[in-house]
């Protein structure tokens, strides 16, 4: 009796119909990816595209495929800004990569 | 039980309440993911800072088959996602029967995205020459970071079949709890994330018609 109230407890927010509704999004979206790589648009163009919509996918994923949009929102708070800053440190060295490029002995 | 805990629970500042409101399995599997996560975005831009510094990168992905394929690749992964929700959500609701036959349609789906990456790889080694040292194209990081990248992640595929195997034969011998299904849950989709950045930046971007 106890268990099965706290498995009640558990389910919260998210049905069947919302997962099937995020899995139809996140083919759409993908088809939209190879549909840009099919199109051979810019490739600077193409690259914001891409990241955008996978950061779109990857959001999707996270809110209600690992339920996250469920929980407390001191887990999210926790563990995404620590995320967000280690990426942010890292890109600090990409506009290195166009330098030497330039410094290449010819 | 469940009153018992609420009449004896000391309040929050007595170090009672549960800043998460998770179980500390769930709390350990978000610590490891968001750790994962940062190894593959260091990978992955370590392959972008590599392929900006680098003049004539190779694009050998032709759309067909090449990109067909890794799509094909792509719909396995996103489908088993949602058999593992459904997993999840049948063992909430304390179906042990479903909850198995959704876990094995999920590592079937693993399966079949191992399967056709091992084909792939198999077609750029024996038939491109790409190898993680050198290429035809005369640019060796090209095989370097995309091996290092897509072996890590086909490495986690194949961890996580493993990993369901044990959760499925648990669950249908009457072993093991929501909380336990819901964590390689979490896993599981973690590595499909992973992948909806892998796919666009290693294969589409290097797209040919």
């Amino acid at each position: 009796m106890s268990e099965h109230t706290e498995q009640v407890e558990h389910i919260t927010g998210a049905t069947t119909i919302s997962f099937v509704t995020v899995w139809i999004v996140l083919l759409v979206l993908t088809g939209v990816e190879i549909l840009l790589a099919y199109e051979q648009v810019p490739l600077h163009i193409m690259l914001t595209a891409l990241i955008g919509l996978s950061v779109v996918k990857a959001a999707l994923i996270i809110a209600y495929f690992m339920h996250l949009k469920f929980e407390k929102l001191s887990l999210f708070l926790t563990l995404f800004p620590m995320l967000m800053l280690c990426i942010i440190l890292m890109l600090i060295f990409m506009p290195d990569s166009m330098r030497s490029l330039t410094m290449r002995p010819q | 039980m469940n009153e018992a805990k609420t009449a004896t629970l000391p309040g929050v500042w007595q170090g009672g309440g549960s800043p998460y409101a998770v179980g500390s399995k769930k709390l350990g599997m978000w610590l490891f993911i968001i750790s994962d996560a940062l190894t593959f975005s260091a990978l992955l831009m370590a392959y972008t800072y590599l392929r900006l510094s680098t003049p004539n990168w190779p694009t050998p992905f032709h759309f067909s088959p090449s990109i067909i394929f890794s799509s094909v690749m792509t719909f396995c992964l996103l489908s088993s996602s949602l058999t593992m929700v459904m997993g999840v959500h049948a063992m909430n609701h304390g179906n042990r029967k479903a909850t198995v036959g959704w876990i094995l349609a999920t590592m079937a789906g693993g399966l079949t995205f191992v399967i056709l990456h091992a084909t792939e790889w198999k077609h750029l080694i024996v038939d491109e020459h790409v190898t993680p040292f050198g290429n035809e194209w005369g640019v060796p990081l090209f095989g370097g970071t995309f091996f290092t990248l897509t072996g890590l992640h086909m490495t986690h595929v194949i961890i996580g079949v493993i990993y369901l195997g044990i959760i499925a034969f648990a669950v249908g011998r009457n072993k093991f709890k929501a909380e336990d299904v819901e964590v390689s849950g979490l896993y599981w989709h973690f590595v499909d994330l992973v992948w909806m950045f892998i796919f666009p930046l290693v294969y589409l971007m290097s797209a040919k018609i």
